[in-house]
């Protein structure tokens, strides 16, 4: 196609002339060859995302196969997958599990509290209260990420207002009762898994509300007045029709609150017990203890962590949903 | 979903959704309290009094001026070179189909999709196999990378939604290739990218994870604020940030909300 314009052009230079310039010239060039226009314009973000982004990837999975020598301290570059291998100790192990089971916790709680905000805004919120709502969820979704962790600090510490409610509401007894619980409890809220679950749940909230909303909003009306029309009650009908067609956008959510809770190390650090999550094991390790062969190794738990999920997540149909 | 039959909510419904947005926006709603209680040693609630001197406190300190001036000059050119890769690469893949499409969509969204300590990481690793200098240059560089995504996306979606007959039309007007863009591709998408633009700026100026790992000596505002949480030592000093940040952020997030609704209108979108 590009050949026949340039013979053309050169054969009846009376239709088509060349532009002056060499902009004009740049720009008969890019209109014959719109192939190299495609080159030049993805070269640079490929480039950028290839170089620094999967450059450093990929360096770092690397280094996840060498070892540190448990004497000089010092990182011996030979392949080896005795790093991999350190993992599987108890106490790595234990890091693993808690973070998935607390990644799984905090996506079921999140979508239990996300669907009837996504569902109200999708069926029922018109006009102004629609762009009402859609602001009501973007600006959390939006704000500081410290902030948020800050004003939580405030409300689950001490003196805060949560226990202040809790005491004029006289249940005081029944929070010293849940933290006396072995491994949600704590000495007080800020210090326990129950306050870094709630933080967790608080924090990625609005990412599970956006994809349920879009997926409720693709459903035809027509088909639960159908489901109407054939006899069902209005309960039958949310679980029969609506629910299973909003599935695909829970799973886009739960993209968003697994893989975040996963990789997050700031939340557990400010608001949590002493135990360790994936993100702050990666930390530690890179940081003060030099270890970058168990760091890059402890990544790669989250990477196909994420992999399955994500896999898992196609075959739910997440994909149509974000 | 538009059924105007059903106009009011079940009672549960309701409650739950009302509890849900409470749950949202109550906390953020605290921070503006105890930016003017009197007291100083504690998360006291309720507060004892209220006093306007942490706000004078806070004007005075240089050590947040600097952290507030590297925070806006990495995020604006972070945001400045995710505008030049999103736009670019956004316009190659929405204007032709190509071998590795798919691929090159994956990568833009990677840097977002796996958490934010896996960038952070690999990062830190690379500059110091490489001996590059911790600087607010390695924190730009970080923060770019995952900027790209959030203009990547605004402006797909527009040029989805602007006429390829448009642009035909242009260069039918005898309008060469930078005429054709200057003209009529740039009104077109402006307001996509002026969205896009003050959504990674946003996304930059609260990015605290990557940064941990891509910074040395200097603080961004977000690492200033993690030290207070670490351990505090000033906490109405701290408080008062929290409230100009969310003040900050509040601001192009609801200008990007109506640049892009009104994108609905553009010119040869009924095409």
């Amino acid at each position: 196609m590009s050949d026949t314009v340039a013979l053309s052009d050169r054969s009846a230079p009376a239709v088509l002339t060349a532009r002056n310039g060499v902009l004009g010239a740049l720009s008969d060039l890019f209109w014959r060859k719109p192939k190299l226009l495609l080159f030049l314009m993805l070269l640079p973000p490929v480039l950028w995302l290839g170089i620094v982004y999967l450059g450093s990837l990929f360096a770092l999975l690397l280094q996840s196969f060498f070892s540190i020598d448990e004497y000089s301290g010092m990182i011996k570059r030979e392949f080896t997958l005795k790093t991999y291998g350190e993992l599987l100790q108890p106490s790595n192990l234990d890091i693993i599990i808690r973070t998935v089971v607390m990644a799984t916790l905090v996506t079921i709680a999140s979508a239990i509290v996300a669907f009837p905000i996504a569902y109200y805004a999708a069926r029922y919120a018109r006009g102004k209260w629609k762009a009402l709502f859609y602001l009501a969820i973007m600006l959390p979704l939006w704000s500081s990420y410290l902030v948020k962790v800050y004003a939580w600090k405030l409300i689950l510490s001490k003196e805060g207002i949560l226990n202040w409610a809790l005491a004029k509401l006289h249940l005081t007894g029944l929070l010293e009762a849940w933290l006396a619980l072995p491994i949600v409890g704590g000495n007080s809220l800020s210090v326990s898994s129950t306050g870094t679950f709630i933080v967790f749940v608080y924090v990625w909230l609005p990412f599970m509300i956006l994809p349920i909303q879009a997926s409720l909003e693709r459903i035809p009306v027509s088909l639960i007045e159908a489901s109407a029309d054939l006899g069902a009650s209005p309960g039958q009908s949310f679980w029969n029709v609506i629910f299973p067609l909003a599935l695909p956008g829970v799973a886009a959510g739960s993209i968003f609150t697994f893989s975040l809770t996963l990789g997050d190390y700031i939340i557990p650090k400010i608001i949590g017990t002493s135990h360790l999550f994936i993100g702050q094991a990666v930390y530690a390790h890179q940081g003060t203890a030099g270890n970058i062969p168990l760091a890059a190794a402890f990544t790669v738990v989250p990477i196909v962590v994420m992999g399955l999920y994500l896999w898992m997540a196609k075959r739910m149909g997440a994909f149509d949903a974000i | 979903m538009r059924s105007d039959r059903e106009a009011s909510a079940p009672f549960g419904l309701k409650l739950a959704a009302a509890g849900g947005l409470l749950f949202l926006h109550v906390p953020i709603l605290l921070i503006f309290v105890y930016a003017f209680t009197t007291e100083d040693k504690t998360y006291q609630w309720p507060p004892p009094g209220f006093t306007t001197q942490w706000l004078a406190v806070t004007w005075n300190r240089p050590d947040v001026w600097e952290a507030l001036t590297t925070s806006v000059k990495v995020a604006a050119i972070a945001t400045l070179i995710a505008l030049v890769l999103g736009t670019l690469c956004a316009a190659a893949v929405s204007g032709s189909r190509f071998f590795g499409r798919e691929v090159i969509s994956l990568l833009i969204i990677l840097p977002i999709a796996l958490p934010g300590i896996i960038t952070g990481i690999s990062l830190r690793s690379a500059f110091s196999l490489m001996d590059i200098p911790f600087s607010t240059w390695t924190i730009v560089l970080g923060h770019a990378t995952f900027c790209v995504v959030v203009v990547y996306n605004n402006a797909v979606a527009r040029f989805r939604r602007t006429a390829g007959s448009l642009i035909e039309a242009s260069y039918d007007l005898g309008a060469d290739g930078f005429q054709t863009f200057r003209h009529v591709v740039l009104p077109n998408i402006g307001t996509a990218l002026l969205a896009g633009g003050m959504l990674a700026f946003a996304l930059s100026f609260d990015e605290v994870i990557v940064t941990t790992f891509t910074a040395g000596q200097q603080q961004t505002l977000p690492i200033w604020m993690l030290e207070e949480l670490v351990r505090p030592r000033q906490r109405p000093v701290t408080n008062v940030v929290a409230m100009v940040v969310v003040l900050v952020t509040l601001f192009p997030i609801i200008a990007a909300y109506y640049l892009t609704r009104e994108g609905d209108q553009v010119s040869g979108a009924g095409k």
